[in-house]
Order: structure tokens, then sequence, then C-alpha cells
């Protein structure tokens, strides 16, 4: 929504460092799917479709797509040796079972208890749900990547949700343009600023209180 | 003594006479994706409107299921996703068409309660968002859970890579998704397959749909839209 490619590219970038070796990811439609680009050749990554391929791999050549091998958005992908096909069903008790490490998902708010918005605005067209909520609820980490304001300029990352919740309580980390939070016990934890962002260019933007780490690391 | 099973192989036509105005519909599929073409393509031909139709989605305009709902012959939604067809969007503004969501793995469930025999289900997705507004809670074991009704269809239809006479289906890579879920769900369920090979050629302990879920096997004439992708790649 909005974002200049730089940015999403580097919040991808930035994403794709939480991601380890072994682990079982699911990414979200948009910036999350951008996110696989980034994870480094060689880290055995299994990355879960939910419409029913687990161990899915990159895209096909050019001209060798199958269109009945395709992720949850439609396009054509590959699988990986190991991989399995199954059906609807069998995709989410994976990830209600909390066989899922990770998810990655876009938002369109986040509080600063962690509680996750991204599926409808009122009197606005509604896409549906999709596997969000299930994603949202039931993977061990939850990261979410999005612009830090609105179109509006108005600060996405709140004190409370206004916006219908996807899930409560569920986001873990905060990827941003300008800034790297997680979301603790205690609140909002400013880990990273995006550089040339400053700490108090973040804390303008940002609704909800934040507390600051120490050391806070600048991202070139 | 020498036992074969039933053959249910029949005709389009046949297929299409058990499917009539104002029915529940329930397909396979998902983004287009193991939709049945052909059946989707009789049913234009045929007229058939004022359908409920569950699946995952809505597909895209000009794909799979999608298509009955761009030709307006849908009154009723039920799916979990319906961004990648505007006109579905556009329909459900304007009220000319209903659609109720519900979260991806939950409908699938739903589908699968009703193919089962289940009355519902009951799970914690959703708790403490609009999903559980309005609906019956049940605490088990110390967890509130939102009980959800199992969904089954008059008509249910699949897509198949190959199948038997007897209906024993094989799906193709992500192609399965809804597609044996749906086909249990269904009072009649109908079966396109790319392939439909004689009595005794499906390996039994790779058949994924027992033929004993599925009343009508019938060839499939194939997908006949472009991907969203090859559009794309023509377009660039």
């Amino acid at each position: 929504m909005g974002m200049g490619k730089e940015s999403r590219d580097r919040i991808a970038k930035r994403a794709a460092q939480e991601v380890r070796g072994g682990m079982v990811v699911n990414l979200g439609i948009g910036i999350p799917t951008q996110v696989a680009d980034y994870v480094p050749l060689g880290l055995q990554v299994v990355f879960h479709a939910e419409n029913g391929i687990l161990g899915a791999g990159g895209a096909p050549e050019p001209g060798s797509e199958d269109a009945f091998l395709c992720n949850a958005g439609g396009y054509p992908v590959t699988v990986v040796e190991g991989a399995s096909y199954c059906d609807s069903a069998i995709a989410f008790a994976m990830i209600r079972r909390g066989r899922v490490d990770l998810t990655i998902l876009g938002a369109l708010e986040v509080s600063e208890r962690g509680d996750l918005a991204n599926w409808i605005v009122p009197g606005k067209r509604v896409a549906g749900i999709g596997g969000a909520m299930e994603l949202a609820q039931k993977a061990r980490k939850v990261i979410v990547l999005m612009n830090h304001v609105n179109k509006l300029g108005a600060s996405k990352i709140r004190k409370a949700c206004e916006l219908p919740l996807t899930a409560p309580r569920c986001a873990d980390l905060i990827i941003t343009e300008m800034a790297v939070i997680e979301v603790t016990e205690e609140g909002l934890l400013l880990r990273e600023v995006m550089l040339p962002y400053t700490v108090e260019e973040v804390i303008r933007h940002t609704e909800a209180e934040l507390r600051l780490a120490d050391p806070i690391l600048f991202i070139p | 003594m020498h036992a074969s099973l039933p053959s249910k192989v029949s005709t389009l036509e046949e297929a299409l006479s058990r499917i009539n105005d104002g029915c529940t519909l329930m397909y396979g599929g998902f983004g287009g994706i193991g939709n049945p073409p052909t059946l989707i393509d009789g049913l234009l031909a045929k007229g058939v409107k004022d359908l409920t139709i569950i699946g995952n989605d809505t597909g895209f305009p000009h794909i799979g299921i999608g298509r009955l709902v761009t030709a307006g012959r849908v009154k009723k939604v039920i799916a979990s996703h319906i961004g990648s067809n505007p006109f579905a969007g556009q329909k459900m503004e304007d009220g000319s068409m209903e659609v109720e969501f519900f979260p991806q793995g939950t409908l699938a469930e739903k589908i699968r309660a009703g193919g089962v025999g289940l009355g519902g289900i009951v799970l914690d997705v959703g708790v403490g968002t609009m999903m559980a507004e309005g609906r019956q809670t049940v605490v088990l074991n110390g967890t509130t859970y939102i009980v959800e009704p199992a969904l089954t269809a008059d008509v249910a239809i699949v897509h198949a890579s190959k199948a038997d006479p007897y209906g024993n289906l094989v799906y193709d890579k992500s192609g399965r998704n809804m597609n044996p879920l749906v086909a249990m769900a269904g009072q009649l369920t109908i079966a396109e397959a790319d392939e439909i090979v004689p009595l005794g050629d499906l390996d039994p302990e790779s058949i994924v749909t027992p033929g004993i879920f599925v009343d009508i096997v019938i060839p499939s004439k194939g997908v006949n839209w472009s991907w969203v992708w090859e559009k794309k790649a023509v377009t660039e």
C-alpha cells in the first residue's frame, strides 16, 4: 500500500534475518512473499503454503510452470526434495496444531499488546479473511511487516486497535520502513532504527508507548 | 465368483441435469486451481442461477468458479476470500450477492465435518474477534471454544486428475486443496477427471478419495481459461 520498492525490499531483507534453518515458515501475500528472496541459499527452510504444499520452492523457470503447482496467491512454484501435498484441512491442521514455527504477515494496525488487525476496514470493500486468523493465532512466532504510518500519516502502531481484530495478542515483532519493534510483556521495545530515521522520528510516528532498547541498533 | 464395482461414469448432460436453480453447490479449488472447468462451463451454458456456492474463494473474474460469480448466477457465497475477484466485491457492495466469510481453516474443517458425518466443530480460532460474536461457545478442558455447525451441500463438484469408474480419485499436486473435503460433503458428488482409468489401474494405496463418496464421474475437457501468471507473461 503505497510503499516504495526500496522500503519494501528493506523490510523484506530485515525480516529474512529472522528466518532460521529448520524452521517451518508461512509467508503472507505482499511484502511477506518477498522475504523468501532474501533467505540465504543453503538455509534449510520448509515453506508451508495453506493451499496444501509443505516444502514449496522458488518460482520455476519461465516455460516450465505447472498450473497445478501454485502458491496460495495462484502463482507457480516448485517443490523441494521431501515436499508433500495435502488437502486444505490438513494444511490448517499443521497451523492450528502449532507446527508452523514462523509466519510473516501484513497489517493494517498493531496494538502495543500485540493485537493484530489485518482483514477488514468497516465500510470498505472486504477481500476476506483467508488463512490469516489461523496463522496469526497459532503460528509459534508472528512477525508483522507494514508501513509505519497509514496514507493519512497516522501511526499504524496503536495503543489499541480500532479496526476489528484478526487475533488478539499474537504479534511478536513489528518491522516497518522506520524501525524494528519487539512486542514484550512490558509493552513495545524499540530495538532497531532504519537510517536515516532517528529515534525521535520513530517515537513521533508511533502512537503506542515505546521503551528503548539499550543499545538501539541503527540499520544502514 | 467374480465381483466388480459398479460404474458411475456418465455424461456432462446427465451431471448438469442434477444441478438446478437455487441449489447449494459446493466446489473444490483454490484460486481457480482445482475448480472443475467442464462442469462450470456446463453450468454457465445451462443458465443455472440463484446458486448458493460454498468453497475456498471466488477465483478470478474469468477463472474457475469466478466465472459463475461474474455472470451473476450466484445469490450467496460462503468462502474465506473473494479478493481476487473484484466482481464478487462489487456484487457484495451493491447487495446483489450475499457473502459469508469464515477463516480458511475453519471453513475447510466445517466442510470436512459435514463430509464425515459430524454436526459441527469446536475451535478456538477467532476467539476474541468478530468471528466469536453471536456464536455459541463451549468450555472444554478449561479452554473456550467457538461452536461451528458443519456444512453440506445439495451438490458437490470436484476436479481430479484421475478417476476410475467407481469414483476413486487422485488429485494433481496443489490442485488437491479443498477437493477431497468437498467430495465428501455433497448429497450428490460429481467428479470431473482429466483421465478416467480402468478399474484396478489406481493403486489402492494411493487413492485420496475412496469412490464411496462419489456418485457421478465425467471426463474433463480441461482448463479453458488463461491463468493469471500466463496473462502476466503475455502483457509483459
